[in-house]
C-alpha cells in the first residue's frame, strides 16, 4: 500500500491556457537583467554603462563555484546598472540594457565541444542553465554530485502540478524531439543507465507525443515514460522521486543521496539547444495567465523583460492588477512591483485581481486534521505552526521541521484559514537560529 | 504608482470554512430532528431551539465580557445547543435546559480559550453536568401517547417510560422489535431515538469529509464486541441509546479528539470498552457520554503516542518502477 497515495491535493486546474499557441515577443524596449537568478551566490556584473552587448553576451560574471553566468537576452547599450531590492528581499544588481531591436547575435558564441562529462558541465554552466522548473537550481551542480554518491536513475519532471502553469506542457507538446534529445545528452554523458519521465494524466497530448518518439528512435530500452494521476504537489522533487521510484530521500537529503537525478523537461531542452546552437539561456517561454490580464497564453519573453512591458504587448491588463505572482499560485514569490524582470526560473506570471487577492481573515484551530491529511511528507502542520507561534525551536525539531518541502497544501486545505507553511517557513529559520547557538555552545565548551 | 498586494504563498485557497464545516454537522442533524418531532411532537422542535438558541446568546455575550472577537457565525455554538438539545427528554424543564447551555459553553469551552482550545466535548460536559445535578429529569424519558402499545395509555397525550437499555438485562421486560428501534418511536432522549435518521445525517457527513469512519467504527465494534462477551444482545446495544449519537456525531468532535486515524481509531476502541463496561456492569445503564468525557481527556496524549512519522523516515521501499507504469 502506498503510505502517502491520498497526501496532497487537488485544486482546480485552471490550465486556461493549455491549448493556446505560442507568441514570440521581442519587441522590449528596455531589458532589465537581474544578477540574481539562481539558488546560491549569483552574478557580477562584467559591463560598463555606454557599453553595447550583443544578444548571448556574458554580462554577468559567475562569483563562486555554484553560480552561473548571465547573458544578455538583446542587442543594445547598458544603461544603467544599480542595485535593488526585489522579490528575494536582498538587495542585488540590475543590469538595464536599451534594446536596438537589431537582435545582433554575439560573434563569440559557437557550438561547444563535448568529449567527456567534465567538458559536458562545463558546457551547461556556460549555457547559463538553472533549473527550470521553479527552483532555480544550478545544473552543472546537480550534473557533479560528490563522488561517493553514485547515480543510477535520471529523472525527467515534466509533472506541472502547480494551477495555471503550461508551459512545461506545452514544450513537451511542441519541443517533444529537443527534449528527449536532450535527456539523450546527459544520459550520454553521465552515464547514467536509464531515465524515466514523469508527466500528470492531465497532459495526454504530450504524453501520447513523448511515447511515440522514445519509441520511433528506439530509446525505449533507457527513457520510459510514466503517467500519474493529476495532484499537487507531485512534481515537488522528493514526492517525484518517491512517486517515480519508491526511493525516499532521506531528512535533509538532496536526490543523489537515494541515486538519482532531477531534470525539469524545459531544462533538458535548453541544454539540447545549446549543444547543438551554441546559444544561451537568453528566452524562456512563460505562461501568462490569472484574471486581471486580457489574454492568457504561452509567451516566449527574452530574460530580463519587465512584467509591465511583457502584460503590454500581450494586450495590456482588462483588471487593476492587485497581486503579481512569479511561478505558481501554491509556491510562487509575490513581488512588489510591475518592473521587476523575468528570471530564468519563471514558468508564469500570474496577474490576479482584487477578488482573487483577497486574503480570507485567519481563525483558531479546531484540531480538523485536514492538514495532516494533505500533508505530503506526513508531517503535523499545525503543531509546527503553533510551536513556531511560540518560537519552541526544541518542539519544532520534534514534529521535524526541516521536512516540510513548504508546498502549501496545509494552508490551502485549513478551513480556519491559518497561516500554515507562512509560520512553519518562520519556524526553519527559529530552529536553524537554534541549532546554530547549540553548536556554538558545544565548541566553546569544547 | 500601483501598489500591490505581497503575501507569502499559497496564494490561493480552498473554499471550506469552518462555518461550512460546523453547518454540514447542523444538516446530519436535522433528519433526527424531524424524527423527533414524529416521536414527540413539537416539544422536541422548541426545546431543541430554545437550548440552540442559549448556546448562541452565551457565546456571544461571553466574548462580549472576555473582549474577543465575535465567533458566533462559526456556528460551532448551533452543533453544541442542537447536540445538547439531543440528550433531552422531550419535556425537560426550559430553564433547566438553558443552565446546560451557560455549562456548556461557558463552562466547558470559553473559559477555555473558546473554539480549538476546550479539552472535553461541551455538550456532552454539559449534559453530564445536568444528570447529576438533575437525575429525575434527565431520565423521565416520555413518549407520545399513539406510539405505546398499551391501549388505556392512548388517552395521554405523553406517557413517561424507561429506556431500552434500563430493562435490557431483564428477559421479563416485553422488548420493542428491532425494526421499531431502529426507526425510533420509542422511549429516549429527542435525539437518539431514530437511529435511521441518525445514520442519514452520519452518511451525509462521511460522504462529505467532515468526519471520517475511524472513531464511529472502532467506537461501535468495540461496544458491541464487550456486550457481546458480556452476555447481551449487541443488536439491542447498538439500536438504542446514545451510542449512534455519540459514535458518529460526538465523538468525532474535532477539537476533542485525535487527528491522527491511529489516535482516533484508539479513541474509538478505548470510548468503546468503557461504554460496554459501563452498560454491563455499572451502576447507571448509559455509559456513552462518560466514555467520551473519559478519552477526551486522555486525546493529548493519543496525539502523542499515535504521531505518524514523516516521510523522510521510512525505509527505503522496493523499486517499484513497473507497478506505476
Amino acid at each position: 500500500m502506498d503510505l502517502f497515495a491520498r497526501a496532497g491535493i487537488h485544486p482546480p486546474e485552471s490550465k486556461h491556457t493549455s491549448s493556446s499557441e505560442l507568441k514570440v515577443l521581442r519587441r522590449f524596449p528596455t531589458i532589465r537583467m537581474s544578477m540574481q537568478q539562481q539558488i546560491g551566490p549569483g552574478a557580477k556584473a562584467c559591463v560598463k554603462r555606454g557599453d553595447k552587448v550583443t544578444v548571448g553576451q556574458v554580462i554577468g560574471e559567475p562569483i563562486a563555484p555554484m553560480s552561473v553566468p548571465i547573458h544578455s537576452s538583446v542587442s543594445g547599450t547598458v544603461e544603467k546598472i544599480s542595485t535593488e531590492i526585489q522579490h528575494a528581499g536582498r538587495p542585488m544588481e540590475v543590469i538595464e540594457i536599451k534594446n536596438d531591436f537589431k537582435d545582433t547575435v554575439c560573434p563569440d558564441l559557437k557550438i561547444p565541444e563535448v568529449n567527456d562529462r567534465e567538458s559536458f558541465c562545463t558546457a551547461v554552466r556556460d549555457s547559463g542553465l538553472v533549473g527550470l522548473g521553479g527552483a532555480g537550481f544550478p545544473t552543472h551542480f546537480k550534473l557533479n554530485p560528490p563522488p561517493d554518491k553514485k547515480i543510477d536513475m535520471l529523472l525527467i519532471n515534466g509533472m506541472e502540478c502547480e494551477p495555471f502553469i503550461t508551459s512545461d506542457d506545452f514544450q513537451m507538446r511542441e519541443y517533444t524531439e529537443e527534449i528527449i534529445e536532450g535527456v539523450r545528452q546527459v544520459l550520454k554523458w553521465t552515464q547514467i543507465p536509464q531515465a524515466i519521465i514523469g508527466v500528470e494524466g492531465n497532459t495526454p497530448r504530450a504524453n501520447a507525443k513523448i511515447k511515440k518518439i522514445i519509441a520511433d528512435l528506439g530509446l525505449s530500452g533507457s527513457i520510459k515514460l510514466m503517467a500519474q494521476k493529476a495532484r499537487y504537489p507531485l512534481g515537488a522533487e522528493k514526492m517525484l522521486i518517491y512517486r517515480l521510484t519508491g526511493r525516499i530521500v532521506p531528512e535533509g537529503g538532496l536526490p543523489h543521496d537515494v541515486g538519482c537525478l532531477v531534470l525539469n523537461v524545459g531544462t533538458c531542452r535548453s541544454i539540447q539547444q545549446f549543444l547543438s546552437t551554441g546559444m544561451p539561456l537568453v528566452s524562456k517561454i512563460v505562461t501568462l495567465d490569472g484574471g486581471a490580464v486580457r489574454r492568457p497564453g504561452n509567451y516566449e519573453v527574452p530574460i530580463g523583460a519587465p512584467i509591465d512591458d511583457f502584460v503590454d504587448l500581450t494586450g495590456g491588463f482588462q483588471k487593476n492588477p492587485a497581486k503579481v505572482i512569479m511561478g505558481g499560485p501554491m509556491m510562487g514569490i509575490a513581488v512588489s512591483s510591475l518592473s521587476d524582470p523575468i528570471l530564468k526560473n519563471n514558468n508564469a506570471i500570474l496577474v490576479f485581481s482584487a477578488e482573487e487577492a483577497a486574503i480570507p481573515p485567519e481563525s483558531a484551530c479546531m484540531l480538523c486534521g485536514r492538514c495532516t491529511r494533505s500533508c505530503p511528507m506526513g508531517l503535523v502542520p499545525t503543531a509546527l505552526d503553533q510551536a513556531a507561534r511560540k518560537e519552541q525551536a526544541e518542539r519544532l525539531g520534534h514534529f521535524y521541521v526541516m521536512d516540510c518541502i513548504e508546498c502549501g497544501c496545509c494552508t490551502y486545505v485549513c478551513p480556519a484559514k491559518r497561516y500554515l507553511v507562512q509560520n512553519i517557513r518562520v519556524g526553519k529559520q527559529i530552529y536553524r537560529t537554534a541549532q546554530t547557538a547549540k553548536k556554538e555552545a558545544a565548541n566553546a565548551n569544547a | 504608482m500601483q501598489m500591490l498586494k505581497v503575501s507569502a504563498s499559497p496564494h490561493i485557497r480552498d473554499k471550506s470554512t469552518t462555518t461550512k464545516v460546523m453547518g454540514d454537522v447542523v444538516i446530519a442533524l436535522l433528519p433526527a430532528l424531524v424524527l423527533a418531532y414524529m416521536a414527540f411532537g413539537w416539544r422536541a422542535i422548541v426545546l431543541t431551539f430554545v437550548t440552540t438558541a442559549a448556546c448562541v446568546f452565551f457565546e456571544w455575550a461571553g466574548n462580549r465580557l472576555m473582549h474577543r472577537p465575535q465567533t458566533i457565525s462559526d456556528l460551532s455554538a448551533v452543533v453544541t445547543g442542537v447536540l445538547l438539545a439531543f440528550n433531552f427528554p422531550a419535556n425537560f424543564p426550559w430553564w433547566m435546559a438553558i443552565l446546560g447551555a451557560f455549562v456548556a459553553i461557558v463552562g466547558a469551552k470559553l473559559i477555555f480559550g473558546g473554539l480549538g482550545y476546550n479539552i472535553t466535548n461541551p455538550a456532552l460536559t454539559a449534559r453530564v453536568f445536568l444528570l447529576v445535578c438533575f437525575p429525575q429529569e434527565m431520565t423521565n424519558f416520555v413518549v407520545l401517547g399513539k406510539h405505546l402499545k398499551e391501549s388505556g395509555a392512548a388517552a395521554y397525550d405523553l406517557c413517561s417510560s424507561a429506556t431500552v437499555l434500563s430493562y435490557i438485562g431483564n428477559p421479563e421486560a416485553g422488548l420493542p422489535s428491532l425494526s421499531e428501534l431502529f426507526i425510533g418511536l420509542k422511549a429516549g432522549s429527542i435525539g437518539e431515538v431514530s437511529i435511521l435518521a441518525l445514520l442519514i445525517g452520519a452518511a451525509y457527513l462521511l460522504i462529505k469529509r467532515v468526519i471520517d469512519i475511524w472513531i464511529p467504527l472502532s467506537f461501535i465494534a468495540t461496544t458491541m464486541i464487550v456486550v457481546t462477551l458480556g452476555g447481551q444482545s449487541p443488536l439491542y446495544h447498538l439500536l438504542s441509546g446514545g451510542l449512534i449519537l455519540g459514535a458518529f456525531f460526538m465523538a468525532t468532535d474535532y477539537v476533542s479528539t485525535p487527528y491522527s486515524p491511529k489516535g482516533k481509531f484508539f479513541f474509538g476502541l478505548g470510548a468503546g470498552l468503557i461504554t460496554g463496561l459501563i452498560r454491563l456492569y455499572g451502576g447507571t445503564p448509559e455509559g456513552v457520554s462518560y466514555a467520551i468525557l473519559v478519552m477526551n481527556i486522555l486525546t493529548p496524549h493519543l496525539n502523542k503516542w499515535c504521531r505518524e512519522k514523516p516521510l523522510s523516515h521510512y525505509r527505503q521501499k522496493q523499486e517499484k518502477g513497473a507497478a506505476n507504469a
